[in-house]
């Protein structure tokens, strides 16, 4: 089977520089057949990819441990389901998968595009297709990439899959994550081929615009879900640390919101034309960088890949990749002149582009905190590192303005808002943040937090209000009843509404944050019996008591299991049990270091998180920490309520989004088709 | 004033803005992050940098690490192949944390006059493993 793989990847490859060659280099647009030639790539590399895919799974799923990767991942008495996971969980591995999404995604761009916009399809084919090539020439090239090496022996039986990857969160997290970053591609695509072909109308952005909400919505779900892993993993009690990879993942995130917001503009009003190109080719480089700080482990991080020279090929990659394609977005420049002026600051158009400013502020603050120690070494010699207070001293006041603009953006109206139309507008948002700010400060809170839960207030009821006007109109124009006032409102205007719901999942986020901030820690150690009592933020004295620890071995693993009864201002909540895991291969012997799993009693207001550190030798007291974390639940609550936005608004079908008529210098084409007559039409 | 004026106005506020906090910012929380011979010679040369909290990233000596869990505390020494002193730290350590292979930490503290290095946080990174431990197990084999 490692052979077919081995073919399999050859073949993508060169089919996939074939038809990239094809695309920028054959004058394919007097020629039908060779489009169709260059588009056909896409579905060649992907059925390859495929191939080398099944390839792979076969091999783990025979745990034929003669290949080295089935052999470092996996181990006989893994579940099954982890076996699935194990396709992901190394560094070679991960690059097939990345390699085959892109290609099924880059076959899917071909075939679900609208014909109206086909002569952008071989250009598109080109981009997906090179790219897929550079992924399967790293595994084929890169030191130690290859899925498919094979070992100098056949060991009787594997090493078993990181302790910490057996989660099924973490089933989920890095391929959503990957599907996130997999997916940028496209859009990307779409750009470098608008450039190329000198369509640089809104009709890209219209041709990929769900592309990148499919995208902002992985990434969105993979880094909630990857902070829910890290919560249930890592045992320090939060869900995120400002660590280099989780930051990673947080840059393309930060641009493509900001994008997803700012081709509004340009779909509208015919503005930000070069914005919008720099924005999402700067997206698709930094997804490219995070691949390169995961895999080249120039930035410690907890994330403990193998480091290797893969990372330098990524570094060439987006260098590369980074030149070409802002040299072709320069000598595009003067065919991208806006059509509009901005034509007041209270705009609509305004608080789109500080929100704009905020976000690639955020992005770059976080970027640079990110990239500081090596920074630092090379210009002062000495390395300075920065960490969670540096990112929340920068980005905290940065976000709340972010939320504030949240609040302001669905209210002020495009062009130049009228002092009417904010008095209309403003009125019940003001009122609302009012309301959160006397709630806010009866409870307590000052500084920060309190900042944070007025601006909610405000967004939260911003959002309330445009649902409330819009079933009100319905209701009386079409006489519908509420009910079904607010089912069509939001099924005629997905975009609309899903946007206003994914405020309302970032408000929610916020909110949580804030919680995170009054978390209470202690260290205890006890003998069974023993009990220790501490107040919660929430002010509820709870009370734990060390029950006893027991021993025992389950599927892959020996656990010493401790247990702790847990009450609250004196009634029983039940057990809480935290475990300390000693992973065993198929013979019993030891595999990797122990690891913990936390013990939890969740609930909406806040939760007990239980850490065992362990029991020193000859005695029988064992030592904890515990945490109470406020309002941690609502992350997840969160993520949903953003998630669930984010589907409405890409939801297949719906009213077709009307574009700007074309200008006359467009239809002109006065950015005279260089590359042959296809491009005219 | 133009619009597009006032607009660059604001632009130009929230990039100093930006570029303000996070120049306070590293300035503030900003940590050096050593290598125990950087770490030695620095405080040779500056006997202030004993009181300057930072980091440091070293191996842990192997079999160098006793635990008096009484007071939940750990005594081990680091090195980088030229210098190496003793660290004590008072907290629950990490799993990952053992003498049995060379492991990597970075540990977080004051570098004290005494010559020990109290460290206020210890992250322990597990050896990575190399293809090459699977070729030593086939020469067994």
């Amino acid at each position: 089977m490692t052979l077919l793989g081995q073919f399999a990847l050859w073949a993508a490859l060169l089919i996939g520089l074939w038809s990239a060659g094809l695309a920028f280099l054959a004058r394919w647009q007097d020629r039908p057949e060779l489009a169709l030639a260059v588009r056909r790539g896409a579905y060649a590399v992907f059925a390859a990819l495929v191939v080398a895919a099944i390839a792979l799974w076969k091999g783990i799923f025979a745990h034929d441990f003669n290949i080295e990767y089935v052999a470092s991942y996996t181990s006989r008495n893994l579940p099954e389901y982890y076996l699935v996971s194990a396709f992901w969980a190394g560094q070679k591995g991960s690059l097939l998968f990345w390699a085959v999404v892109l290609a099924l995604f880059g076959a899917l761009a071909q075939l679900l595009t609208a014909r109206r916009f086909r002569d952008l399809l071989p250009y598109v084919a080109g981009v997906t297709n090179l790219v897929a090539a550079f992924f399967v020439a790293v595994m084929l090239f890169g030191d130690g990439a290859n899925p498919f090496e094979r070992l100098s022996f056949t060991p009787p039986d594997g090493r078993g899959l990181n302790p910490q990857l057996q989660n099924p969160g973490m089933i989920a997290h890095p391929p959503m994550l990957y599907l996130g970053y997999i997916s940028l591609t496209i859009p990307f695509a779409f750009a470098i081929a608008a450039l190329v072909a000198r369509k640089l109308d809104a009709g890209w952005i219209i041709a990929m615009r769900k592309w990148a909400l499919a995208s902002w919505l992985f990434l969105s779900i993979g880094i909630t879900i990857g902070m829910w892993w890290a919560y249930l993993e890592l045992g320090w009690g939060g869900v995120w640390a400002w660590d280099p990879v989780e930051n990673a993942s947080f840059h393309p995130w930060l641009t493509l919101t900001a994008f997803l917001h700012s081709v509004m503009i340009q779909e509208k009003r015919g503005m930000l034309k070069r914005w919008n190109m720099g924005l999402i080719i700067g997206t698709f480089l930094l997804s490219i960088f995070g691949t390169f700080i995961t895999r080249s482990g120039v930035i410690a991080s907890v994330h403990s890949f193998t480091q290797s020279s893969v990372g330098y090929f990524f570094l060439g990659f987006l260098l590369v990749t980074g030149i070409l394609s802002f040299t072709l977005l320069y000598t595009r420049w003067p065919a991208l002149e806006p059509e509009a002026k901005l034509e007041s600051t209270m705009s609509r158009e305004s608080a789109f582009l500080f929100n704009n400013l905020a976000l690639v502020g955020i992005a770059f603050s976080v970027l640079w905190g990110t990239l500081f120690p090596i920074l630092s070494e090379a210009v002062q010699g000495t390395k300075i590192t920065v960490g969670p207070p540096f990112f929340n001293r920068v980005n905290i006041p940065l976000g709340l303005f972010l939320l504030f603009l949240t609040g302001v953006g669905p209210l002020i109206a495009w062009r130049k808002a009228s002092s009417r139309n904010l008095q209309r507008q403003f009125v019940g948002p003001v009122l609302g943040f009012v309301a959160a700010l006397m709630l806010a400060l009866t409870l307590g809170l000052r500084g920060y937090p309190l900042m944070t839960i007025a601006l909610s207030g405000f967004v939260l009821a911003t959002v309330v209000q445009e649902f409330g006007r819009g079933v009100r109109a319905r209701m009386r124009m079409h006489a519908e009843n509420p009910v079904t006032a607010l089912g069509r409102l939001m099924s005629r205007n997905r975009r609309r509404y899903g946007g206003y719901i994914v405020h309302v999942g970032v408000v929610i986020y916020f909110v949580a944050f804030t919680g995170l901030a009054f978390q209470e820690k202690t260290a205890v150690e006890l003998v069974p019996g023993e009990s220790t009592t501490m107040r919660s933020p929430m002010g509820h004295d709870l009370t734990f008591t060390y029950l006893g620890t027991s021993q025992f071995t389950q599927l892959n693993r020996v656990v010493s299991a401790a247990t702790l009864q847990v009450s609250r201002d004196g009634t029983p909540l039940g057990t809480v049990v935290s475990e300390k895991r000693q992973h065993i291969d198929s013979f019993g012997r030891p595999t990797f270091e122990p690891s913990t799993e936390v013990g939890l009693k969740s609930s909406l207001q806040e939760d007990i998180y239980v850490v065992y550190a362990g029991t020193p030798d000859g005695t029988e007291r064992a030592q904890f920490s515990l945490i109470i974390n406020p309002l941690v639940n609502w992350f997840w609550i969160g993520g949903g309520v953003l998630a669930l936005g984010g589907l409405l608004a890409m939801w297949p079908g719906g009213p077709q989004i009307r574009t700007r008529r074309r200008l006359p210098s467009e239809q002109a084409g006065y950015a005279v088709p260089l590359t042959g007559a296809g491009a005219g039409s | 004033m133009k619009p597009s004026t006032k607009f660059a106005l604001g632009a130009v506020v929230i990039v100093a803005s930006v570029s303000l906090l996070i120049a306070q910012g590293i300035k503030q929380t900003g940590t050096y992050f050593l290598t125990p011979t950087q770490l030695v010679e620095r405080t040779a040369d500056d006997p202030t940098f004993h009181d300057v909290g930072l980091k440091v990233s070293a191996k842990v000596v192997k079999g160098s690490i006793t635990r008096s869990p009484a007071e939940q505390r750990v005594d081990f020494t680091i090195t980088d192949g030229t210098s190496e002193f003793p660290v004590t730290y008072v907290g629950l350590v990490p799993d990952t944390f053992t003498d049995e292979n060379d492991i990597d930490v970075v540990v977080e503290g004051k570098y004290g006059r005494d010559g020990v290095f109290h460290a206020t946080d210890v992250i322990a990174k597990c050896g990575s493993r190399y293809e090459a431990e699977w070729e030593a197990q086939g020469q067994q084999a």
